[in-house]
């Protein structure tokens, strides 16, 4: 093979200069050649016959003269059976395979299969010879975990296409052929079980997207009932540090009601993603009765793992996400922190000389940002069904302040915004979402007028409570202070959840709903208090019950005698007409 | 033999190039000053134009000094024999001492693999109620000590290091005072810690780059032992000097900054250092304890502002206690449930507490009428203030924990306390009467 190679001419921190002669494509890989280990790399931009590489790999060492050998090929993942319970790199390395094969630490220039090739998959047949088919069609399917996982016609290949041969079902492993299929200008083309895509195109191998609308439930209360997010769709959790951002994620990737979680680790902590690692195969899923691995891919790009690396991890996760929607399964990327990503493509354009924009990311960003965000979505499908992939993006603003360009340039692009607040989660008030700064486009599906009478309340209460600062409890109103009261109880006993309780972490939609009814009457409801130490005695007392209620199993006896009890305080108080 | 150039092109900072070729990025050299001789590191290739960072700095450097590329990184020895030694920011004796070349490893390896880490489960002892009760310290954690310089921030290092119950304690100093390290070392040897444990030390004098290197020789050392199954305390102060000094490289070699003039890398480099902490599968651990200074008390400063992205969790030392709000170790809850069952309870009901007597003291201050319940909340304050955030009180978790329930009951009925009845009957001090009511 006559393979393209260039010279090392210059070297600055992750990224080379490089000369070369013939043809290069941008975004091709490449592999800087240090002794036995051949460091993979990406072209990023192109100037006369100079290239610029990313690599994705420590570059000590390397050396002007060096040589690199280019792929004539795009940065791609592999998309197959088995990717479900896998543990990943960036560059979809699989993390225990590594483990395995070298030890303690991650080795550099070592690549791995990130599916496995000896393994057998039970294949059953959904075409015949001389059947039409185009990309993204089904040609038949096996088992993964509790999923019908299909095998489709590869995305790359354009046009209408006739099934030539198909295999009997039977056991093969992914490298064996299953099917041929004949072009339009009569070209075969051998399809087996995976195929390779590149990571920072979008798939589109779908009739066309559909608005997101259906509800994708968290069970974290405020989430659902006040900043909704819809199968599909997309939203963003800025904070400061110690926020709760990975809490709030880690227990979403555990209670969504979605089919397919990703969860990527993106210049985080390693710890983090360890607990996930370590935590989810003993967890049961109670949709599956399964271990939640079962339904989980980990892509783990943490802090100290190279950045040009960092930066691919997102687009492999997105990748991963749109081939298990074309399957027509909801599934759900979670990426911790966008911010990180945002600070790898920073580096990068800074090595590259680029002009700087504000705080030094490139002008590009916000695109980039739009990009990836734009790669969610609910599709209908060839076959009809409907899939649907949701991105919700953790943001990690300087300072806290969200007045930075990451964070401005995410908001443009989602919509739903659960901003952390650090006076929330100093007062331990979690999930720290500040209830008056976020929002959602999304509807709930708690009716609007009922969230709407919880929306005013905490507004007005927020207005007492400044007020109350500067004139004191003995200047406020007992009417005022009475908003005030319930504005603290709706945060407390609704907003505010417990993510260590095994009953509390997660609310069901029947649940919020029936919650937030008895909310509703009790925000209505006038009260027979002699002074505001009467009231708040009141509201302290309903809002134990309430806790308490809160941690009763949904429907059980517990459950009901406590609303009872609820419901008996509150008529002991009640103004009657 | 490596070849030896005589031509300095440029000097800028403490950056200069040299024109070379076969050299390797990240490589070191020797250059001979008329001051003497440093290492230098490559940090930048552009065809046969070489810039190398220079670690005594550029002072003296002329331009036909000699550089000699050694062919390799930096290095350090691994051997016990470093156990009570001193070394400099070039991993050179500063005690006058023998050199020590055996079992020459790198600095600045690889990271480890995420499914060679395990989920951290000990608890690390300082008998400081503030951390063990409040905010326990757990082994493989990485967590800075923010604060104001003037606060006695190394003295609470030296003070945790010598109560750990660790293997090794390795020092890191960054641009510390000279005086600030003697103090250090001498506590280590009143401890009678001083022989289980290694110096890096760069202080205030010396030159600045030399401090860049002063975190990754003490983490590719302390790695080794823990590979061999030591428990290893690392303390790295100040890093904020060691951020400084990645500023003043980075704007010598004019890279764009991002925030307050430093570099947009600064998270990763931050990261890649505290991301050492680790409990490994199957061998020892790394806890690292550092130190952030807060220019101008501001915690959004990027250099405490990156580092609280990365740590898991803080101490912030304010007035020379360990502030309880603000204050976070993110690894407590793996911990704190198998001390004593009380353990949770007060940590929660102690500080919600402690929160409403800053309030009533709010209150007070604007000059709003004290009720009983006021009155009661202000004794609890002063009584916690003084029992448990007072840096003099040294008494193990389990004393704390009993200290906090009498506390509790002098100033508190025990319906007062909001603890769990079933904890009430089994900690609530028997012999003191509630004096709830009084005041
Ligand atoms: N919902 C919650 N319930 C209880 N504690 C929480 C919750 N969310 C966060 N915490 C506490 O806050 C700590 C920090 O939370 P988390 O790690 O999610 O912050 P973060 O916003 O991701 O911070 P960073 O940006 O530094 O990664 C946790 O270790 C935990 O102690
Ligand atoms: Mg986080």
């Amino acid at each position: 093979m006559n393979q393209q190679t260039g010279t090392i001419i210059g070297i600055s921190g992750n990224m080379l200069t490089v000369t070369f002669e013939g043809t290069i494509t941008q975004n091709e890989v490449g592999y800087a050649v240090h002794g036995d280990a051949h460091l993979k790399s990406e072209v990023i931009r192109i100037q006369g016959n100079k290239a610029f590489l990313q690599v994705f790999e420590s570059t000590k060492g390397l050396k002007v003269g060096d040589t690199v050998e280019f792929s004539d090929e795009l940065l791609s993942v592999q998309l197959g059976p088995g990717l479900l319970t896998q543990i990943y790199d960036g560059l979809q390395n699989p993390l225990p395979e590594l483990a395995e094969a070298h030890g303690f630490f991650l080795p550099r220039g070592v690549i791995l299969d990130a599916l496995s090739k000896g393994r057998k998959w039970h294949f059953t047949p959904l075409v015949q010879k001389g059947d039409k088919v185009r990309k993204g069609y089904y040609l038949g399917w096996v088992p993964e975990t509790q999923f019908k996982h299909y095998i489709m016609v590869p995305y790359y290949l354009e046009g209408e296409l006739t099934v030539e041969s198909i295999r009997k079902e039977g056991d093969y492993t992914i490298r064996e052929i299953i099917a041929t299929v004949k072009d339009e200008k009569g070209q075969m083309h051998d399809v087996s079980m995976y195929f390779e895509w590149p990571v920072k195109l979008p798939v589109k191998a779908y009739k066309h997207k559909i608005l997101p609308t259906q509800p994708l439930v968290t069970k974290a209360r405020i989430i659902d009932t006040f900043f909704p997010v819809a199968k599909g769709g997309t939203y963003c959790i800025p904070g400061p540090f110690g926020a709760g951002k990975t809490v709030l994620q880690q227990i979403t990737s555990r209670y969504a009601d979605v089919d397919i979680v990703i969860i990527a680790a993106c210049g985080e902590r390693a710890g983090e993603i360890v607990e996930t690692m370590r935590e989810f195969p003993e967890l049961i899923d109670p949709r599956t009765g399964k271990s939640l691995m079962e339904r989980t891919i980990i892509i783990a790009n943490t802090s100290s793992m190279p950045v040009a690396a960092r930066e691919a991890s997102v687009y492999t996760a997105t990748t991963l996400g749109e081939y298990y929607r074309q399957m027509g399964l909801d599934v759900l990327l979670l990426a911790d922190s966008t911010s990180r990503w945002a600070q790898a493509m920073r580096e990068l354009s800074g090595r590259l000389e680029e002009i700087p924009g504000e705080e030094a990311f490139p002008a590009y960003l916000e695109s980039r940002i739009a990009e990836f965000y734009e790669r969610a979505g609910m599709v209908e499908l060839y076959n009809d069904e409907k899939g649907s992939l949701t991105i919700g993006g953790t943001v990690s603003p300087a300072g806290g302040n969200f007045e930075e360009p990451v964070t401005q340039a995410t908001l443009k692009v989602v919509s739903a915004f659960h901003g952390l607040s650090r006076e929330r989660s100093n007062a331990r008030r979690y999930p720290a979402i500040h209830p008056l700064e976020s929002w959602s486009k999304y509807e709930s599906f708690v009716l609007y007028d009922t969230v709407q009478k919880a929306r005013d309340f905490l507004k007005k209460g927020s207005d007492v409570h400044q007020m109350m600062m500067v004139v004191g409890e003995e200047g406020t109103s007992l009417e005022d202070f009475i908003i005030y009261l319930k504005s603290e109880f709706i945060d407390a006993v609704y907003l505010q959840q417990n993510a260590f309780d095994p009953v509390d972490a997660a609310t069901n939609p029947e649940r919020q709903k029936y919650v937030m009814n008895q909310i509703y009457e009790i925000l209505g409801s006038e009260f027979q208090f002699s002074d505001n130490e009467e009231a708040r005695t009141f509201f302290y007392d309903l809002r134990q019950k309430f806790i308490d209620w809160n941690y009763s199993e949904w429907k059980s006896d517990e459950f009901n005698s406590q609303e009872k009890s609820i419901k008996k305080l509150i008529e002991g108080k009640k103004k009657h007409a | 033999m490596r070849k030896i150039y005589n031509k300095v092109l440029s000097v800028s900072g403490n950056v200069i190039t040299v024109k070379a070729t076969d050299v390797g990025y990240e490589d070191l050299a020797e250059i001979t000053t008329r001051l003497g001789k440093s290492l230098a590191q490559v940090i930048k290739l552009e065809d046969d134009i070489v810039s190398l960072q220079v670690f005594a700095g550029s002072r003296g450097v002329s331009t036909t000094d000699e550089v000699r590329f050694l062919g390799r990184s930096m290095q350090v020895a691994f051997s016990d024999n470093m156990l009570g030694r001193i070394f400099n920011g070039s991993g050179m004796p500063r005690d006058g001492g023998p050199e020590i070349t055996e079992n020459l490893i790198s600095i600045g390896g690889p990271s480890v693999n995420p499914a060679k880490r395990i989920i951290p489960r000990r608890i690390v002892r300082t008998n400081i109620p503030m951390i063990d009760v409040f905010n326990s310290l757990v082994a493989s954690q990485k967590l800075p000590i923010f604060s104001v310089s003037g606060e006695p921030y190394n003295e609470l290092l030296a003070r945790i290091a010598l109560q750990a119950e660790v293997d090794m304690i390795i020092l890191g100093g960054i641009g510390l005072k000279f005086d600030e390290y003697m103090k250090f070392r001498n506590t280590l040897e009143d401890g009678g810690a001083l022989n289980k444990s290694i110096f890096f030390v760069h202080t205030a004098s010396d030159p600045v780059v030399e401090g860049l290197m002063v975190p990754d020789l003490s983490l590719a050392v302390a790695e080794k032992f823990a590979l061999q199954g030591k428990e290893v305390l690392v303390l790295l102060t100040d890093m904020t000097n060691f951020s400084d000094a990645l500023k003043e490289i980075a704007i010598t070699m004019e890279q764009v900054p991002s925030n307050r003039g430093y570099p947009g890398d600064l998270y990763s480099q931050l990261a890649s250092r505290y991301e050492k902490a680790v409990d490994f599968d199957g061998a020892g651990a790394i806890t690292i304890l550092a130190v952030t200074t807060m220019p101008g008390d501001d915690v959004t400063h990027p250099v405490p502002d990156n580092t609280g992205y990365i740590t898991e969790g803080q101490f912030y030392l304010r007035n020379g206690r360990i502030e309880p709000f603000g204050s976070l170790s993110r690894l407590k809850q793996q911990v704190n449930k198998d001390t004593r069952d009380d353990h949770r309870a007060i940590m929660d009901g102690m500080i919600q507490l402690y929160a409403q007597y800053l309030e009533t003291e709010e209150k007070r201050s604007m000059g709003f009428r004290m009720s009983t319940w006021d009155k009661k909340l202000q004794k609890y304050g002063k009584l916690f203030e003084s029992g448990m955030m007072d840096l003099s009180v040294n008494i193990p978790l389990e004393e704390a924990l009993d200290r906090g329930w009498s506390i509790l009951a002098e100033c508190f009925s025990t319906e007062e306390t909001g603890l769990r009845s079933e904890l009430i009957k089994k900690f609530w001090p028997k012999k003191t009467e509630s004096k709830g009511t009084e005041v």
